[in-house]
């Protein structure tokens, strides 16, 4: 059995680790002013709304090119979203959006 | 009287939230195990033996950068563009690593150590989604998001994936494609408590989209997320309506946030002599 990749997987680890540990691992970070506590605070929504919109509305073609796509995805996000923010629940919101998106595709709607 | 003896008003608080945290982690684990699935069966096509689609889901952790590494070494590409490209598409989780951070402080280094390998879009989403609920750090919250949601499904599937092949129907067909994006939503929507959260989700949803049809998602994202939060700091709010940094230093007892500069003046200034109530007189 092939183990050739293995040496792959551990140089993508140490191009990944480094994102993933140095502010947790850094001394100090308590210290910083309260401007950057504060953009920190908003990091959180601001790159979560980044990574559900990018990926719901941006697809790539065949060339790889990036390029719009308006679909029934879109429809499954925001009725998940908006079920979250209704009843302050994630898996309700998933389970309305998914099942959403796969009856239209099931009836030939998307 | 100690202070283990008195009951912490936290305490049903944090059991209901992690009873919250389960419920969006399972919606969260079937997502990931749907993907891990199709990720075993993208690296068996790729040529991967299961040895090496472990390896990948093990120590890269990074679903991504996985599916892209499967894809390229599928066309030939050699190694070090795909290292690149894996620092550029894991970036991302600079941001959550900063923005976890505080909380993470009195955690010991060897545990901050793993900690930080197991963060990921979900981990971090939930994690942060649950520390803010509660007001306060709580490790074995996050390592029910990291592990329960993310890790577990994600290499039990990876092996299923790599050793079942093509006998695996498409999570698309199912409409688990959505998942990914409907959970990051609804997890934003859960850290939006504010003007100013409102405003840096708008804006990275829009910079993000915007940049990522310039500049392909993996920067896009990233560069919605940290200006999303620059707008989000310009916008004015009504003085005292702004809620106190959640990562600021919180009380254990009280989940409520400390006043540094008090509890010192505080402690300074404490009488520690014991009084006669506490001696049992």
């Amino acid at each position: 059995m092939s183990t050739q990749l293995v040496l792959l997987a551990v140089f993508m680890f140490v191009a990944t680790y480094p994102s993933r540990a140095l502010p947790i691992l850094a001394p100090g970070i308590e210290r910083l002013p309260p401007r950057a506590l504060l953009y920190l605070r908003l990091v959180g929504p601001a790159v979560l709304a980044s990574l559900a919109a990018a990926n719901t509305l941006v697809v790539k073609t065949p060339d790889g090119a990036p390029v719009v796509h308006v679909g029934i995805e879109i429809v499954g996000v925001l009725a998940c979203v908006l079920v979250v923010a209704w009843r302050r629940n994630l898996l309700l919101g998933l389970v309305v959006g998914v099942a959403l998106v796969a009856a239209a595709r099931f009836a030939g709607l998307a | 009287m100690s202070a283990s003896a008195i009951p912490s008003p936290a305490a049903p608080d944090l059991r209901t939230a992690r009873r919250r945290l389960l419920l969006d982690t399972l919606g969260i684990a079937v997502s990931v195990a749907a993907f891990g699935l199709v990720f075993g069966l993208a690296a068996r096509n790729a040529g991967f033996s299961p040895i090496e689609a472990m390896a990948f889901s093990v120590v890269v952790f990074a679903g991504a950068s996985q599916f892209a590494a499967a894809g390229y070494i599928a066309a030939g590409l050699p190694w070090a563009p795909i290292v690149v490209l894996t620092f550029f598409l894991n970036a991302r989780h600079m941001l959550y690593s900063a923005s976890l951070a505080p909380r993470f402080r009195e955690v010991p280094l060897a545990k901050r150590i793993v900690m930080s390998h197991v963060l990921t879009d979900e981990a971090f989403a939930l994690s942060a989604a649950h520390f803010h609920r509660i007001g306060r750090l709580d490790v074995p919250g996050y390592w029910i998001a990291a592990l329960v949601g993310v890790f577990i499904p994600w290499n039990i599937a990876t092996i299923v994936g790599v050793m079942l092949g093509s006998a695996i129907p498409d999570p698309s067909r199912l409409g688990l494609d959505i998942v990914f994006p409907a959970a990051m939503g609804g997890l934003a929507v859960g850290l939006t408590t504010g003007r100013r959260e409102l405003v840096a989700a708008g804006a990275g949803a829009i910079i993000g989209t915007g940049m990522s049809l310039l500049i392909g998602p993996a920067l896009g994202i990233i560069v919605g997320g940290l200006l999303g939060p620059l707008l989000g700091m310009a916008t004015p709010v009504p003085p005292g309506t702004d809620a106190a940094p959640s990562i600021s230093p919180e009380s254990e007892m009280t989940g409520g946030p400390v006043d540094l500069a008090t509890a010192e003046a505080e402690v300074r200034n404490a009488d520690f002599s014991t009084s006669d109530d506490e001696r049992g007189a």
